[in-house]
């Protein structure tokens, strides 16, 4: 990674608000992140995490606000912005029937990255991965499948990081690593929005929290769709 | 890249050859159940030839094609297509031309044995492969959009009754061409309009199958 070319990054969210099925789920959220920065967000089921950082990701619509990256008022839909931002969803976005490296070199052609069998080999390793490489991803269990998708973040060296419930079927040594991972990402200058119910093991001042469920303005009754 | 989505498609239909070949069997099963149920008039069957032998090529080809993008939706790969540094038309566009050739390509082999069971003669059998072979790929385009389309509803219905009218175009110029070649006469004008069917299924289809699945995506 080189610290230097994401030194200056910074993402900035003003006034953001998303509908979803009708409903208001966010309205009015600001937040402002720096390089080398993280955020969690908390809130309970449904207070709208997974919609926060899939509007972010430019995969769905938002209704109101503005997003900068790098000082630069865009759409997050914009093809220059998207392709600086690795996304975890729920799911790893893996095929079963394609073995754990098929599905990884895919991944990473999908986003133009190199294909760097020692660094792969080596990120596998801190994920405890590198027996399960050419076994069927239908055959992993729910941790490893969470484990090859973070290996897909780390590989793809993209300075921002949009990862919901990255800790979801994680063990403890797992979630640890998930950590070292998030660390030295922010370390190197990276940008961080983790989604989370667990909490993330890291020290105190690294990341700062936004908690979707205390918003004031949600407790306002949901106006109609406009 | 675009290597990338080939060759994983590639991978997945030999991993799964089931699926692949379903609709060379539907094919054959069809095209061979006609003469059976008609008769041995060998003058009825030739005449019906053109048309049989399209709409067991076209219905092979829907089948199966509901589930097309399915499995990317349900595994979150989907959003990571809609992500990455290639335009999602272009990828889409690379893996309908894939599964054309997983799906079409055995068609079009097998068509000459269909065509012979019906006594076609060897000019027309020549003009099947051409006709099938400029019409296979709309469809299987038609087809991809009808499955963006209807992406995440259950039922096969739905996509039959989005692609069916859309295709009847190349339905109709595809088997007036084996007709025309059958009866000694030119079969260059419908397998032009079959040509133009192409060009036009090429330029807006892709755009308009990323656009569908970006909404399935929301």
């Amino acid at each position: 990674m080189e610290p230097t070319a994401w030194a200056d990054l910074s993402l900035a969210v003003s006034g953001w608000g998303c509908v979803r099925n009708g409903r208001v789920l966010l309205r009015e959220l600001s937040f402002e992140l720096g390089a080398g920065q993280l955020l969690v967000l908390k809130g309970r089921n449904g207070a709208g995490k997974s919609t926060l950082l899939r509007s972010l990701a430019g995969l769905m619509p938002w209704r109101a606000g503005r997003l900068a990256w790098a000082g630069q008022t865009l759409a997050p839909s914009a093809a220059p912005y998207q392709q600086q931002l690795a996304y975890l969803s729920h799911q790893a976005g893996m095929n079963d029937a394609l073995t754990a490296l098929e599905n990884l070199r895919f991944a990473l052609a999908l986003q133009d990255q190199a294909w760097n069998a020692a660094h792969v080999a080596r990120t596998l390793a801190t994920l405890g991965l590198q027996d399960l490489g050419a076994r069927p991803f239908g055959r992993l269990s729910q941790g490893q499948r969470r484990r090859l998708g973070l290996a897909r973040v780390v590989l793809s060296d993209r300075p921002l990081w949009l990862l919901d419930e990255p800790d979801n079927a994680l063990d403890d040594e797992g979630a640890l690593c998930l950590a070292d991972m998030l660390r030295a990402h922010c370390a190197a200058g990276g940008l961080a929005v983790v989604a989370t119910h667990r909490g993330l093991a890291l020290a105190e001042g690294l990341a700062s929290t936004l908690d979707l469920s205390n918003l004031p303005t949600l407790n306002t009754p949901p106006e109609a769709a406009c | 890249m675009l290597k990338a989505v080939f060759v994983r498609e590639m991978r997945l239909a030999q991993r799964r050859p089931a699926q692949a070949l379903g609709g060379l069997l539907f094919f054959v099963l069809v095209g061979s159940l006609f003469p059976l149920a008609l008769g041995p008039d060998s003058a009825l069957l030739q005449q019906i030839a053109p048309g049989v032998v399209w709409v067991a090529a076209l219905l092979a080809l829907l089948l199966g094609q509901h589930q097309l993008f399915e499995g990317e939706l349900a595994d979150g790969s989907l959003e990571q297509w809609a992500l990455a540094a290639t335009p999602l038309w272009l990828l889409v566009g690379m893996k309908v031309a894939a599964q054309w050739l997983i799906a079409a390509v055995p068609l079009l082999l097998a068509a000459p044995v269909l065509g012979w069971q019906y006594g076609m003669t060897a000019d027309a059998v020549g003009v099947l492969l051409a006709a099938l072979a400029l019409g296979t790929p709309s469809l299987s385009l038609l087809a991809a959009l009808g499955a963006a389309l209807t992406l995440g509803l259950r039922g096969q219905l739905l996509l039959a009754l989005v692609v069916l009218p859309l295709s009847i175009p190349i339905l109709i110029f595809g088997s007036h061409a084996v007709t025309q070649a059958s009866l000694g006469l030119s079969a260059a004008p419908a397998l032009n309009l079959l040509g133009a069917c192409l060009c036009l299924a090429l330029l807006a289809t892709p755009w308009a199958i990323a656009q569908a699945l970006r909404l399935a995506l929301e």
